[in-house]
């Protein structure tokens, strides 16, 4: 039987409605709006100013840091303002406008679908190029890629996991991804391997994607060191803990341990097609692939959309907006984030746009906690949710922060499995961030 | 002897016995208690609100005999009298502390801020602030989730369903602070009472353009700063789009108030202005204050129509 993690998860109806449909190149848009915190870690520093000219592929934001990344216009045309928008995180943050005027790209990018093979640079070059390309993780937590393939030095690295699980329902990106550029995946897990300086890859897909792992099992076959794992389906295998556990059966330590300290990388199968652009193509962070998608969605559609396009105009390419709808949201029905408005751009992260009907969307009212201790077992962390909301509720952040808070990854399992409908997650999250917050300060104090 | 005299005598000499231990031990281990602190105690209101800065009002009268002097000793749940009362326990002097009461500055009641959206999680106000930017367009303001009231341990602050904003019940508020804490987005804040609760401030923390601000709420501060020329005090400033009135420079004239375009200056508490006297503008300004936070008491109503 297929690997998977150990403890807890569960099992959401997977509605993967978009599998079939091939991908689309969204047109481009009219303003594209990028916003400056694409990524955990410090902003970028925008390095243009109103008026400027930019092409595709020209940068218009620096790193503002080590952890930070860069950030590339998708479209070609003049800096209208730089201003606040409001993003998907349900805040105003600031962005760059640009009005999009023809479609022109940087000389040196190259756009054919030519497939190249050969990688001459060293490691330090593709790391740069990695760096200077602005990718970040394309699974949607967005951690700059190039920090991740800087393990500390006293960690030895023995493989890289490549994360094509896609355990969130409704998503089809990935798998679509996998399915019509298979070689330019495994060119770009060959160039990661190089980078880290391993011998050993394992790309982990869920069971429910067999022409996935049928396709690249035959694209592999004649590669040493790349393996296809089928795991069991799982929510959330997609999480880098649960994904190393079933994948290699190492558990990664409490924070602040990294997945690194157990020997392990993992890397979003998009964000490997991104390196492998990067690399071999030149070509920046500029697109990536959006599932947009919902149960009443005329044409639920996987599209390759230039970052910065608002998300009401993926929207209509998949037949409108139902009227029913209840929600929008970005990313998955279990880790998205709702959207105040659809005028909200495409970011790195943007991994899905979802219409939930009215009927589904609605919280149901709450109930006392029953202690069926249902959280407790769907919990992949191994935490007491039912705990962790109260000690929040009570602001009791001593007790949140001895029973593991922080190791809580936000998957939604004890939310979604509560019988009483408890916003389990909410209180969580208050008390992770707060708890965050003193641990941050009493670190600063020594 | 019968068992009945037996077990009598046994009882009654092992309890002399452990009686006298007890004795000794109280005696030998009896900690000396300052008698003030409890004098102290008794005169405080006891609701431990930390709004002294103590954890709870036996600390508080504990600081109260330990320290000095009463420098930075006040609890501002105490009526003066009663400071008098603790000042002549310990034997120093108290200052004449400035009454407080707490100002909710947020007007964006339904009618003023359209909701936009729905926020359905948890009903918690610092919750909804940390995940979103709120149900209406401001992101500044009143969230609605009711924080404040859980905090309040006097009940002086409650939620009004009509207008969607908290109302400060000011004969009740002590000025103990624990709302200005409770709430994420820094909306309540302690101002002093002046005479006869008259208050004047900006009932906006929204720090967006202008523009910005006035699509999500039509009364807004749009950071205009025609309030700061027309303030004769120099009480008024503007920072991050935003006035902003120092109630320790404010002389109550409320000039600012007419001033205002966007009606975002609140004036409580006053005797409603004579009709000639009205400009275009003052009827509907007259009527702001109904929205406002605080509704005047009936009988402080009747205080001012004698004056």
């Amino acid at each position: 039987m297929a690997n998977t993690f150990k403890i807890g998860g569960v099992h959401p109806e997977p509605n993967k409605l978009s599998a079939g449909s091939r991908i689309v190149n969204a047109p481009l848009p009219k303003q594209a709006v990028f916003p400056l915190s694409q990524h955990i870690g410090a902003p970028a520093v925008p390095c243009v100013s109103k008026g400027d000219s930019v092409l595709v592929g020209t940068r218009i934001a620096d790193a503002g840091g080590f952890m930070s990344a860069p950030i590339h216009s998708s479209v070609s045309g003049k800096v209208a303002k730089i201003d606040t928008v409001l993003d998907a995180s349900g805040f105003r943050k600031p962005a760059i406008f640009i009005d999009v005027e023809g479609d022109s790209w940087e000389p040196g990018i190259d756009r054919t679908d030519t497939l190249s093979l050969l990688c001459s640079l060293t490691q330090q070059e593709v790391l740069d190029c990695i760096r200077e390309a602005g990718i970040v993780g394309m699974g949607g937590a967005c951690f700059p890629t190039h920090v991740k393939l800087s393990p500390p030095k006293d960690c030895r690295i023995d493989v890289l996991i490549v994360n094509a699980v896609e355990c969130e329902p409704y998503l089809t990106a990935d798998h679509r991804l996998m399915l019509e550029h298979p070689d330019e995946i495994i060119v770009g897990v060959r160039i990661l391997l190089k980078v880290l300086g391993i011998d050993r890859a394992v790309i982990g897909i869920e069971e429910n994607k067999p022409d996935a792992i049928q396709l690249l099992r035959s694209k592999t076959s004649m590669v040493s060191g790349i393996e296809i794992m089928p795991l069991r389906m799982k929510y959330p295998q997609g999480g880098e803990k649960q994904l190393i556990e079933a994948v290699t059966g190492r558990q990664v330590p409490p924070p602040p341990a990294l997945p690194a300290n157990v020997g392990c990388v993992v890397q979003n199968v998009g964000t490997v097609f991104a390196v492998y652009e990067a690399v071999q193509k030149r070509k920046p962070l500029i697109e990536r692939i959006v599932t947009v998608t919902g149960k009443g969605v005329k044409n639920p559609c996987n599209l390759r959309v230039r970052l910065g396009t608002p998300v009401s105009q993926l929207i209509e390419m998949a037949g409108g907006m139902p009227e029913d709808t209840g929600k929008l949201i970005s990313g998955g029905p279990m880790m998205g984030r709702p959207l105040l408005d659809d005028s909200v751009p495409v970011v790195k992260g943007t991994s899905g746009i979802l219409m939930i009907p009215e009927s589904e969307a609605a919280r149901l009212e709450e109930r006392n906690c029953i202690r069926c201790a249902k959280c407790v077992q769907a919990c992949p962390m191994g935490l007491e949710p039912y705990l962790l909301a109260t000690a929040s509720a009570a602001q009791d952040w001593e007790c949140a922060e001895e029973n593991w808070i922080m190791s809580c990854i936000e998957c939604g399992c004890c939310q979604s499995t509560c019988p009483s409908r408890r916003p389990l997650l909410d209180w969580v999250r208050l008390a992770k961030n707060r708890v965050g917050g003193i641990i941050r300060a009493r670190n600063a104090k020594k | 002897m019968s068992p009945i005299l037996t077990a009598i005598l046994v009882l009654g000499i092992t309890g002399l016995v452990l009686g006298l231990v007890l004795f000794a031990v109280a005696r030998k281990f009896a900690v000396k208690t300052d008698p003030r602190v409890g004098q102290i105690t008794e005169l405080l209101p006891g609701a431990n609100c930390g709004g002294c800065g103590f954890p709870g009002c036996a600390a508080f009268a504990e600081a109260c005999v330990k320290q000095d002097s009463m420098d930075g000793l006040k609890c501002s749940v105490c009526k003066s009298e009663v400071m008098q009362q603790i000042a002549a326990i310990t034997g120093h002097a108290v200052e004449e502390g400035v009454p407080m009461v707490a100002v909710v500055r947020c007007n964006g009641s339904c009618d003023n801020r359209q909701r936009v959206n729905r926020y359905d999680g948890a009903r918690s106000c610092a919750i909804a602030a940390m995940q979103t930017g709120g149900e209406t367009g401001c992101f500044f303001g009143c969230v609605g989730c009711g924080d404040c009231v859980g905090a309040c341990r006097f009940d002086a602050i409650h939620m009004d369903p009509e207008i969607g904003l908290p109302v400060v019940a000011q004969d009740k508020c002590t000025a103990c602070g624990a709302c200005t804490k409770a709430c994420p987005r820094g909306i309540i804040e302690l101002r002093n009472r002046n005479k006869m609760d008259r208050r004047v401030y900006v009932g906006c923390v929204n720090r967006d353009k202008g523009p910005v601000a006035k699509k999500a709420c039509a009364v807004a501060c749009i950071g205009c700063g025609k309030c700061v020329k027309a303030c004769p005090f120099e009480a008024i400033t503007l920072e991050n789009n935003l006035a902003y009135i120092d109630f320790g420079k404010c002389r109550l004239c409320r000039k600012c108030v007419d001033e205002c375009p966007q009606h975002s200056i609140v004036a409580v508490n006053f005797p409603p202005k004579k009709a000639p006297q009205a400009s275009p503008a003052a009827p509907e300004s007259a009527t702001r204050p109904a929205p406002t936070p605080e509704q005047p008491e009936p009988e402080k109503v009747s205080v001012e129509q004698k004056s």
